[in-house]
């Protein structure tokens, strides 16, 4: 256990040095910033008040940002570490594989959360101290609990991507390649799977919620949009399958899960071969 | 200690160690040398256990590869390429200081020693450090600690020669510690250990326990023409009690048998003055007279 948070610590440390954290936490901090010149300036009339929905535009630019951010920046230091010697030097140290690997999971998760969660709670002191008529407490958990969960998924899928490549150039490119996929899957392949096969609604919409950023931005949705319209007829399967609080569970559960198992294959593919 | 049985290692389709078997006790001290691609490097991460292969690798009868928080505990390791780490150095020597159970103030000492002070790099990020802090840096990690076996895959790379010299003091200090000293120059580390073995195309062609083998009671008779006399050589000779008869271009002295390896390192440096060697032994009568 003490390896795996020096471990930890390590990676923390390495990662704040790096400049992908500085772009990282500059883009947030940036978006918040942003965010606030457009909330002042639509309240010269009607006062500050939308922290609400405030939140719900970072929470939706952050499901285009954090992941592709987790993916390229971990597969690339990962893989880069390999490439580069780092490997056979640290792990020449005393120090099990699963507290490296794991410690390495728990750092980065820490490096990739922190700025993402810090900007939304400046947010809400910002929001505060500029007049917001109160704070949306509920939001604010459930929105750091999603925002857990697509890390979490993201880092599963780039530590498994990492441990199966050989040159942090072809992890970097199965990285882009698998988010791009993601992203087209979250309407554009499905609209047209729908109409040019007339798959049925089910598969499509079964499809969808394998996706973990499609679960994750309709978990956001139903935090503002309970009944899901903006989601269209889709939202009747949705509702009637999972119910409310039900797909809130599942948006917060299975991004979760699907991280920690591909992670772990990672770990075991990790464990089986040669680590420089 | 280390055993190394059929060990076989294939990169895609080269195979790099070939069916090596290899036995290294506690106390021997080995120059590993062979040329490039002849293994050296692999047989090192196979002890590690940072590859997987063919065959069994037994650190003191366990794996390296299911057992490595205890066998690495037990080897200190210098790598041939500094890593790239972002990290600051303070950083690096805490790491390494908790997890192999030594102080920082060990390996500053031996830091200071090799003319490194950590102190004034200590918040400078590792990969910042040039070539031969970054190995001093190393090599004070390894040899602050406690280990039984030392494993340096050419150490002496980015080194000056004063720092190169501390390095070998420090080994001399370390002489009853196994060490498997990888290098493409033997006469540098001859002096230090008393087994020399060779690597080519991934397996042991040269085994040579130099203590083992020869009688120590055995003296070898030695005769060496130079091509001009030569005042540095003929300093380093005299201090192994050499004398000349025609001013300087031959000389004729007596080696002891352990010490052979010793004294043809110190000859490796003479190379390009020597026009003739000749050492033969001498009957146990004629060495005792």
């Amino acid at each position: 256990m003490y390896s795996f948070w020096q471990t930890a610590r390590l990676d923390i440390s390495e990662s704040i040095r790096s400049k992908w954290f500085a772009l990282y936490a500059l883009v947030f901090g940036g978006l918040i910033a942003t965010l606030f010149v457009f909330g002042l300036t639509e309240s010269r009339v009607m006062g500050f008040t939308g922290l609400s929905r405030m939140l719900v535009t970072f929470i939706q630019l952050t499901m285009a940002i954090l992941p592709i951010f987790v993916l390229l920046s971990t597969v690339r230091s990962l893989a880069g570490d390999r490439e580069a010697g780092v490997y056979e030097y640290m792990l020449s140290f005393p120090v099990s594989l699963s507290s490296w690997y794991w410690g390495r999971f728990i750092g980065r998760f820490i490096v990739v959360f922190i700025p993402v969660f810090a900007a939304m709670g400046i947010s809400l002191v910002v929001g505060l101290f500029m007049g917001a008529e109160e704070i949306p407490w509920r939001d604010f958990a459930w929105y750091s609990a999603l925002l857990v969960s697509l890390a979490f998924c993201f880092l599963g899928i780039s530590f498994l991507i990492s441990a199966m490549s050989r040159t942090s150039d072809v992890a970097q490119s199965v990285a882009f390649f698998l988010w791009l996929v993601m992203l087209m899957f979250l309407d554009l392949i499905l609209i047209g799977l729908l109409i040019q096969f007339q798959t049925p609604a089910e598969v499509v919409v079964g499809l969808a919620l394998s996706n973990p950023l499609e679960v994750f931005r309709i978990g956001a949705m139903m935090l503002f949009d309970p009944q899901l319209i903006l989601l269209g007829p889709a939202a009747y399967i949705i509702l009637d399958f999972f119910g409310n609080a039900g797909f809130m569970a599942y948006a917060l559960l299975y991004p979760l899960l699907l991280g920690f198992l591909l992670a772990g294959i990672g770990f075991l593919i990790f464990r089986r071969t040669d680590l420089p | 200690m280390i055993e190394l049985k059929n060990v076989s290692k294939t990169f895609r389709r080269t195979r790099v160690l070939d069916g090596l078997s290899l036995r290294i006790d506690a106390g021997d001290r080995i120059a590993l040398i062979g040329s490039n691609g002849a293994g050296k490097t692999t047989m090192i991460r196979c002890i590690l256990g940072e590859y997987v292969y063919d065959g069994e690798v037994l650190v003191d009868g366990v794996s390296p590869r299911s057992a490595r928080t205890s066998v690495l505990q037990k080897i200190a390791f210098v790598p041939q390429m500094p890593p790239p780490l972002r990290m600051p150095v303070g950083e690096l020597v805490n790491f390494a200081s908790r997890l192999c159970h030594t102080t920082e103030e060990r390996i500053g000492s031996i830091a200071e020693r090799m003319g490194l002070d950590i102190g004034e790099v200590r918040k400078r990020p590792f990969m910042k450090l040039s070539g031969g802090q970054k190995q001093k840096l190393l090599i004070a990690i390894a040899m602050g600690r406690d280990a039984d076996v030392l494993i340096m895959d050419e150490p002496t790379a980015n080194l000056d020669p004063a720092a190169r010299q501390i390095l070998f003091d420090l080994l001399a200090e370390r002489l009853d510690k196994s060490m498997i000293i990888s290098s493409h120059r033997l006469e540098e580390v001859a002096m230090l250990v008393n087994r020399v073995i060779e690597m080519d195309r991934g397996k042991v062609v040269l085994d040579d326990r130099v203590e083992d083998a020869i009688d120590p009671g055995l003296r070898q008779e030695v005769r060496i023409v130079l091509r001009k006399p030569e005042e540095a050589f003929a300093r380093a000779i005299g201090e192994w009690g050499f004398e000349s008869a025609d001013g300087g271009i031959t000389w004729t002295g007596i080696v002891a048998g352990p010490d052979r390896l010793r004294f043809l390192g110190m000859l490796a440096r003479y190379v390009g003055v020597i026009a003739d060697l000749n050492m033969h032994d001498l009957s146990r009568e004629k060495a005792d007279a």
